[in-house]
């Protein structure tokens, strides 16, 4: 119970705090901005290479966009409570580090969700792609699952927070491999063998060929297998991200690094 | 005026000198260009336009500067308030401005890393033969593209100076300039007021400037003129909009607030 507390009310004080520095009218155009400029960027570029559909980049970026925050805003909790001196405090606390952390991704699994939403819808509508209104809510389902396991790439990834600077650099360059190595942008078969194995354990890679068969008039049952990988590698990379979390911390314990790095 | 120029080309120095003091910045400075390069080699390999593939090349090397640029420029001031250093350059009898170009420039001079290795990934990696039309050309148009996108960011960092999340602004503006200024799109595929847009940013030319000396052998000379029309203008503008920025920050109070 006080775990839920910590959890539900952290995560709303963590995420009330994050305006505090981040007015709403940058928070939000930050999160609609870039990314429907990514879906129309990469619809171009598919144009000029003469490679896929609209529809093919459209509903890959969407999706892929649901790493945004998931990866951005876990990393920058991190580092937002150790620029404002609360790190070592609140790991000095006797909360549940769980609870902590799962608090804090509650609200960016909703931004996610809100993201690929908009994007896609906009991405539809400016680049007139064809979407039966009956895909829609199978549609979201989709970007829900990428969502958690982008988010629970995040937390992974996030650990890493506890010893290096530079979490921006090291999200922007985990959200490029998602990018390059998923079948966003290029399908599979066309990447090199080794990358669309790689492909294989990522978050993202089996929503997007979801998404699309969603779009292609899939049915829940020719995609619940692809939705359910996807599932079980966010579980994975959450198990993951929840042991290097306690792991890094106990280094940055007995290194006293907390607040150093 | 000497003692200005001097402020700008000691605050150049400088400021290379300290954005190539961290290994991990420049390690990421060369890396992420190779990731908008390698999608474009990919996807123009997988289609059906591979004798694009040089020019995605050039395309993701100015792509990689103006990202440094954009996010490095619009975090400058920011950056400053940070280290508890903008009130008091501000109140110094230098005009802020020169303080902040070389901040700017240095940044997207920093871009110059992101051109060696997206020409290099592409030779090694992707077989893409680096056979410049007039390498002296080629060369002679990489200073002016540098400073005129570095005071592109400057206009930008002048814009957003009341802004405490300046880089969040920056980033806003990575892909939107990235498609209207033909980088790997050609301009003729999207919407007809693009292109427009497009003149008065100096991507555009900087990559037509790289571009007409790396490949086609027509002299890059009008482009590599309008690069430095535009930092004309952009210095202008810039500087006109950072006194008036600056001077309603001091009126309010508020240009130390983080």
């Amino acid at each position: 119970m006080t775990g839920l507390r910590v959890a539900l009310i952290g995560g709303l004080i963590s995420f009330r705090g994050l305006f505090t520095w981040l007015h709403p009218a940058i928070f939000v155009p930050a999160l609609i901005v870039p990314p429907v400029f990514q879906v129309l960027f990469f619809a171009y570029l598919g144009r000029t290479a003469e490679l896929q559909s609209d529809s093919f980049y459209v509903v890959g970026n969407s999706i892929q966009l649901a790493a945004l925050p998931g990866l951005f805003a876990i990393s920058q909790a991190i580092n937002g409570e150790r620029r404002s001196g609360m790190l070592a405090p609140l790991l000095a606390s006797p909360a549940s580090r769980v609870a902590i952390i799962l608090g804090r991704a509650l609200p960016v699994v909703a931004i996610g969700l809100a993201v690929s939403s908009l994007s896609f819808a906009v991405g539809a509508l400016v680049l007139d792609v064809d979407v039966a209104p009956a895909a829609l809510p199978l549609l979201a389902l989709t970007m829900a699952a990428a969502t958690f396991s982008c988010t629970a790439l995040g937390i992974a990834h996030a650990a890493v927070g506890l010893r290096i600077r530079e979490m921006a650099v090291f999200s922007n360059l985990v959200f490029a491999l998602l990018l390059v190595f998923c079948g966003v942008n290029v399908p599979l078969d066309d990447l090199p063998r080794w990358m669309s194995t790689v492909a294989q354990g990522l978050p993202v890679t089996h929503a997007v060929e979801a998404g699309r068969d969603v779009v292609a008039g899939a049915t829940p049952a020719d995609v619940g297998g692809l939705l359910l990988t996807e599932v079980m590698i966010g579980v994975a990379y959450l198990v993951v991200g929840l042991a290097l979390l306690r792991h890094y911390e106990r280094v940055a314990r007995r290194l006293a690094t907390l607040e150093l790095v | 005026m000497t003692r200005l120029a001097r402020v700008v080309a000691l605050g150049l120095v400088f400021h290379v000198k300290h954005l190539t003091r961290s290994p991990f910045d420049v390690m990421i400075t060369a890396i992420w260009p190779l990731v908008y390069a390698s999608l474009a080699y990919f996807m123009f390999r997988a289609g059906s336009e591979p004798a694009s593939l040089l020019v995605a090349s050039l395309g993701a090397t100015i792509m990689g500067i103006w990202s440094v640029t954009t996010v490095g420029a619009a975090d400058a001031i920011q950056r400053q308030r940070w280290t508890g250093a903008l009130e008091l350059l501000v109140a110094a009898p230098t005009p802020f401005w020169a303080v902040l170009i070389p901040i700017t420039i240095a940044t997207s001079a920093i871009g110059v890393y992101s051109l060696v290795s997206t020409l290099v990934w592409g030779r090694l990696v992707f077989g893409i033969p680096l056979d410049l039309a007039q390498p002296v050309w080629f060369a002679l148009a990489i200073p002016p593209t540098i400073v005129s996108i570095g005071l592109l960011g400057f206009v930008m960092a002048s814009v957003i100076v009341r802004f405490r999340a300046g880089w969040a602004v920056g980033n806003m503006f990575e892909y939107p300039v990235w498609i209207v200024t033909g980088l790997l799109i050609p301009v003729a595929v999207l919407p007809g007021w693009a292109e427009p847009v497009s003149w008065a940013l100096a991507p555009t030319w900087g990559m037509h400037a790289l571009s007409d000396a790396a490949f086609t052998g027509g002299s890059p000379l009008l482009d590599i003129g309008m690069c430095l029309l535009l930092s004309v203008a952009y210095t202008i503008v810039g500087a006109v909009l950072l006194g008036r920025f600056l001077e309603s920050a001091r009126r309010r109070a508020t240009l130390s607030l983080t």
